[in-house]
């Protein structure tokens, strides 16, 4: 079956990841910028990951027959720093326009501190002024559920997002209703530990149905697996839904929710 | 969108990982009560959250798997400032 992954880190993984991700039928990918497991000295710095994620890694993808899309901001948890984040914010604009860049995003809170919310929201203007769509990271762990309503609240009060151009991501059992409630796309992400497992989202699925859910494996540097999302297929097949069913959630939803991106096209 | 599985399958597909899920968090604490310090350990909030979790577990369903994120979760306060909007 073919799919789409709308959330993995391709930076990290060897290539070996995209040869068995195209074996099990991954077709296309996005990959939002993030924290590389140490925080960086300058802009500077972001200024090559860019680069990285909108010339090298389309190429590399390609190889493998899998388009590649990205998406830029600097990550929540070096948002700690304002005024390192605003000087990335300002050079994001000169990125933009690249032909596989969705629009903005990881973006979020981690911590769910009163910085990481101002860059939130100046991530926020950014995608309105520019008409952009948006990726979020909701926090890991006892975080999530205090900052995803943190975040559902600064969306609320930026008015110029619709909620069908915004995916909030990492979804579980105590956010997820919250999300679509509110209008969002909503991502869950299948994780060894730490998030949902294919089992689980299944679980989500069957009981909020396949409208404006995406599921992504988030593979990076961490325990992760970039074959998360052959797993839901299998998971789902066995509990007896049929291969349209599935389809939808890991092949046409995402495709629909790119399509909104005006750079995106249908075929490469 | 409905479940597809009826409860017999779902209790015999998932019997033995649920079984084995058990054991693991039994193992774990017994692991935690023979170290030194136990006694400290059981004050830990964590442990606290544990004990909480697992009573979740025996209650009626469905929605113990929310219920148990939400025994893991720091509150959400509905009159937090956010930043101001542009």
């Amino acid at each position: 079956m073919k799919y789409i992954d709308p959330h993995i880190h391709m930076v990290s993984r060897l290539t070996d990841d995209y040869e068995r991700m195209a074996h099990a039928g991954c077709v296309a990918l996005s990959e939002p910028a993030f924290w590389a497991g140490f925080d960086r000295g300058s802009a500077l710095a972001f200024r090559d990951y860019f680069r990285q994620l909108t010339e090298y890694e389309p190429k590399r993808a390609a190889q493998y027959g899998i388009r590649h899309f990205c998406w830029l901001c600097i990550n929540a948890k070096e948002a700690e720093d304002v005024e390192l984040s605003r000087e990335v914010i300002a050079m994001i604009p000169e990125f933009l326009d690249r032909p596989n860049v969705l629009g903005i995003g990881e973006i979020g809170l981690n911590k769910n501190t009163p910085n990481e919310s101002t860059i939130f929201c100046e991530h926020l203007e950014l995608a309105a002024s520019r008409d952009e769509l948006v990726l979020i990271h909701t926090p890991h762990l006892e975080d999530k559920f205090k900052g995803t309503r943190m975040i559902l609240d600064m969306l609320k009060n930026e008015s110029r997002l619709k909620p069908d151009r915004v995916c909030v991501d990492h979804a579980e059992e105590h956010t997820i209703k919250h999300i679509l409630d509110a209008g969002y796309w909503c991502g869950m992400t299948l994780y060894p530990v730490t998030k949902c497992t294919p089992q689980r989202s299944t679980d989500l699925i069957e009981t909020y149905g396949t409208d404006r859910l995406l599921v992504n494996s988030a593979g990076d540097w961490g325990p992760s697996d970039p074959m998360a999302v052959p797993q839901l297929i299998l998971e789902m097949r066995l509990r007896g839904h049929g291969e349209q069913t599935i389809s939808k959630v890991v092949h046409d939803n995402p495709f629909t929710f790119f399509s909104k991106c005006r750079r995106f096209k249908a075929e490469s | 969108m409905a479940q597809q599985l009826t409860a017999k399958t779902a209790l015999d597909r998932y019997f033995l990982e649920t079984r084995c899920k058990i054991i693991e968090i039994a193992a774990n604490l017994d692991r935690i009560d023979r170290g030194d310090g136990a006694a400290a350990a059981v004050q830990d909030p964590r442990m606290v959250q544990i004990r909480e979790a697992v009573q979740t577990l025996l209650g009626d369903g469905p929605g113990r798997a929310e219920k148990c994120q939400l025994v893991f979760s720091i509150p959400y306060d509905d009159g937090w400032s956010p930043p101001n909007s542009k």
